[in-house]
């Protein structure tokens, strides 16, 4: 296996003693812009007709219970659905602002940070940015604390709260290992039967949008979702409907998620070496001085015994 | 094996003393049925089943909680203010041994177990929250996420409680009759005090830092990025009128054991009034800095806005004032009021960070269900009775007449 960056660094932060635990977290946040050649997935939301076929693919790949109800069904598009235990994929249907034209099917999973907020969140280091763009989650090392599904801004990973014995957090794995492993493309990509979904280069896949919407300035916004989001993300979107509209969220700025944190982490090796140093400061004075006084009590005591 | 007083003894003898209390077990049994008791016991019998539910039926079955709102009471209630709560160890431990202030040192004691106590049930309240809480120790010995605020709080925390361990020894070892043992940790008490409050710096910081990755799940008016200085500066508040509250309650409780008069008790409470009243100002500058800095003062008109207004205005600034009252009137009674108004706006502010504020933005919203509740009783209630059964039995509230102070 190879060791991953985050990996790495939380192995020299494992030095383990109290005094060291600051100073090493710290290191960590160090900015990263991410591996070269990373791969990615770009969709297309012009192109896709809802057939939710790659829910049924994903659930299929990773052993997942098949998508309930099943795809014929579409009142399953009634309500806005997001990722839980069972699914890691969910097709979604937001109506198109323009009634002649078909509604907008937006497929929602993991997003596959360059900077995951979930892995900066967890204090197991249970999941890894790879080298090959895909956010991996390992399950053998989690506590079950759920942080990182507090600190994902996409509300994605989801945990199987009906377990009690073994209970997992749930996230696409952009079918890390069949990628890598088998050389196959991710289930729900080789499915598709309109090529909504691209897989490769991240670099590559932003050419191919950059130049889609150059090409159809009508048919695109332009804005590629997913470029610089959250510091960039793998998977990326283009639309002809504002995204706002599609249950984007568009508030999310561009500065990674680990950045949040960075400055108050950082103090922490400040706290640790300046307390210390003050504390023990104010302890030996507030001794002398009570030393003092008791002194100068006894001497007057001693000058009142004497008079 | 001897008594207090130094006779020899049997070991049957000993543990009559020890546990019982000096009574036969038949005496000890009878003077345990009060109404306090039949309500602890009536509360364990709910939630010592809800107990075993949660951990063969997993969260599902014992709480509301959900993938958007993966964090609920156990979180928010047992552990955001337990800790907060808590700190009174550290406030007053590091103000008698470090800053020389011994005028406090009569409640130093209570005010460490309780401490203590607080953390020890913080834990065992997270325990019931961690999907995997048999792997509690992982972040400390087997896989390392460095770049965590939350890794920073297991470690604090899980250090923390062994420097409060370390300040309730003395007690323990004193009651046990062991004295090379307590020679040695109160030998250890100024070194377990320093690393206690650069720890709870730390930590209880932190767990304001953790909210700092929810950038858009919390209400801009809770979210700023001085959260971890709120948390701190509020815990410290936090710990102070806890002391306040608390010792006014153990000295109504157990009054019998109490060397020191009224008068001088009073004056101890108007003085932590006094260091809380300061705080608490700073605290409302704090707040409103915060606002000011993100520039959100047009929020303050919506609902939610009115809501925030509510915890500062009413819980912070109002409470604020009465102390300042209380004090200059010397009027103990009404520190002891503002105090517990301060505990309750710092219980309203956490649940506000961690429930009310959090994901305001979303259709789905949490509500915790009663089991949840029920749990979070339970342990309040087991922390309880557990400072009961120790002060009842250990030099906690009186000094023991066979050792020197500490300081
Ligand atoms: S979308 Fe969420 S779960 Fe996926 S990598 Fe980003 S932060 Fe992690
Ligand atoms: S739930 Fe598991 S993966 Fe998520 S932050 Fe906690 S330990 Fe890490």
């Amino acid at each position: 296996m190879s060791i991953t960056r985050r990996q790495f660094l939380g192995m020299t932060g494992a030095a383990g003693a109290a005094g060291l635990v600051g100073s090493s977290v710290a290191q960590a946040q160090e900015h990263f812009t991410g591996w070269p050649d990373r791969y990615g997935v770009l969709t297309d939301l012009t192109l896709c007709i809802g057939c939710r076929k790659c829910e049924e693919a994903c659930a299929r790949v990773n052993d997942l219970p098949p998508p309930e109800p099943s795809p014929e069904d579409k009142s399953v598009f009634d309500e806005i659905r997001r990722t839980d235990a069972q699914s890691y994929t969910v097709v979604n249907r937001f109506p198109n602002p323009d009634p002649d034209k078909p509604p907008v099917y937006v497929k929602k999973q993991c997003m596959h940070c360059n900077e995951p907020a979930c892995a900066s969140a967890c204090l197991v280091s249970a999941f890894s940015k790879t080298p090959e763009g895909a956010v991996t989650y390992n399950a053998s090392v989690c506590i079950g604390c759920r942080y990182c599904l507090m600190a994902c801004p996409f509300y994605i990973p989801a945990y199987e709260y009906d377990k009690a014995l073994k209970p997992r957090v749930m996230k696409c794995t952009m079918c890390h290992d069949r990628v890598k492993e088998e050389g196959k493309l991710p289930g729900c990509v080789e499915v598709c039967p309109v090529q909504a979904l691209t897989f490769g280069k991240r670099s590559d896949l932003i050419r191919l949008a950059r130049e889609r919407i150059i090409r159809n300035p009508d048919k695109y916004i332009d804005h590629i979702y997913g470029e610089h989001e959250v510091g960039g993300t793998s998977w990326m979107y283009i639309t002809g409907v504002p995204f706002e509209q599609l249950g984007f969220n568009m508030d999310l700025g561009i500065t990674p998620y680990p950045e949040f944190t960075r400055g108050f982490l950082s103090s922490v090796p400040l706290v640790l070496t300046l307390w210390p140093v003050f504390f023990t400061g104010v302890y030996l004075f507030s001794r002398r001085r009570n030393e003092i006084a008791k002194e100068e009590g006894d001497s007057s005591h001693e000058e009142e015994a004497k008079s | 094996m001897t008594t207090i007083t130094g006779e020899n003894i049997t070991f049957i003898e000993w543990l009559q003393d020890k546990l019982f209390l000096g009574m036969s077990f038949k005496e000890y049994f009878k003077k345990l049925i009060t109404p306090f008791n039949i309500i602890a016991t009536l509360i364990l019998c709910v939630g010592i089943p809800i107990a075993f539910v949660r951990f063969t039926q997993g969260l599902a079955a014992t709480t509301n909680l959900t993938d958007n709102n993966p964090w609920g009471m156990w979180i928010g209630v047992d552990v955001l203010c337990g800790v907060a709560l808590a700190a009174g160890g550290f406030t007053l431990g590091s103000a008698v041994y470090l800053f020389g202030m011994k005028e406090y040192h009569p409640i130093v004691r209570p005010a460490v177990l309780t401490g203590f106590l607080g953390y020890f049930f913080v834990v065992i309240g997270l325990c019931f929250d961690l999907g995997r809480p048999w792997r509690l120790p992982y972040p400390m010995f087997v896989s390392y996420g460095t770049t965590s605020v939350m890794f920073l709080v297991g470690w604090h925390v899980a250090l923390y409680l062994s420097c409060q361990f370390v300040e309730f020894c003395p007690a323990l070892f004193e009651w046990l009759g062991w004295k090379k043992f307590r020679k040695f940790v109160v030998g250890l008490t100024i070194g377990a005090t320093i690393f206690g409050v650069i720890l709870s710096t730390l930590h209880q910081s932190a767990l304001g830092g953790l909210y700092l990755l929810a950038a858009k799940k919390l209400h801009p008016l809770w979210y700023t990025p001085f959260l971890p200085v709120f948390f701190l500066v509020s815990a410290i508040i936090g710990g102070m009128t806890m002391v306040i509250f608390e010792s006014s309650l153990t000295h109504r409780v157990f009054s019998h054991q109490i060397s020191l008069d009224h008068k001088k008790f009073d004056k101890l409470t108007i003085g932590l009034g006094k260091a809380a009243a300061m705080t608490l100002m700073g605290y409302f500058c704090l707040k409103v800095i915060g606002v000011a800095h993100g520039d959100h003062w047009h929020l303050l008109g919506t609902p939610m806005g009115q809501w925030f207004l509510l915890e500062v205005l009413g819980f912070v600034l109002a409470p604020c004032f009465l102390l300042v009252w209380a004090v200059r009137q010397e009027r103990a009674g009404w520190v002891r009021f503002a105090a517990i108004w301060t505990v309750i706006g710092l219980i309203l502010n956490r649940v506000n960070v961690s429930m009310i504020a959090f994901n305001w933005n979303l259709p789905d919203r949490y509500v915790p269900k009663w089991t949840e509740f029920a749990v979070t009783i339970t342990i309040i209630t087991v922390g309880v009775l557990t400072f009961r059964w120790i002060v009842n039995r250990m030099p906690i509230l009186w000094e023991h007449p066979d050792y020197e102070p500490e300081i």
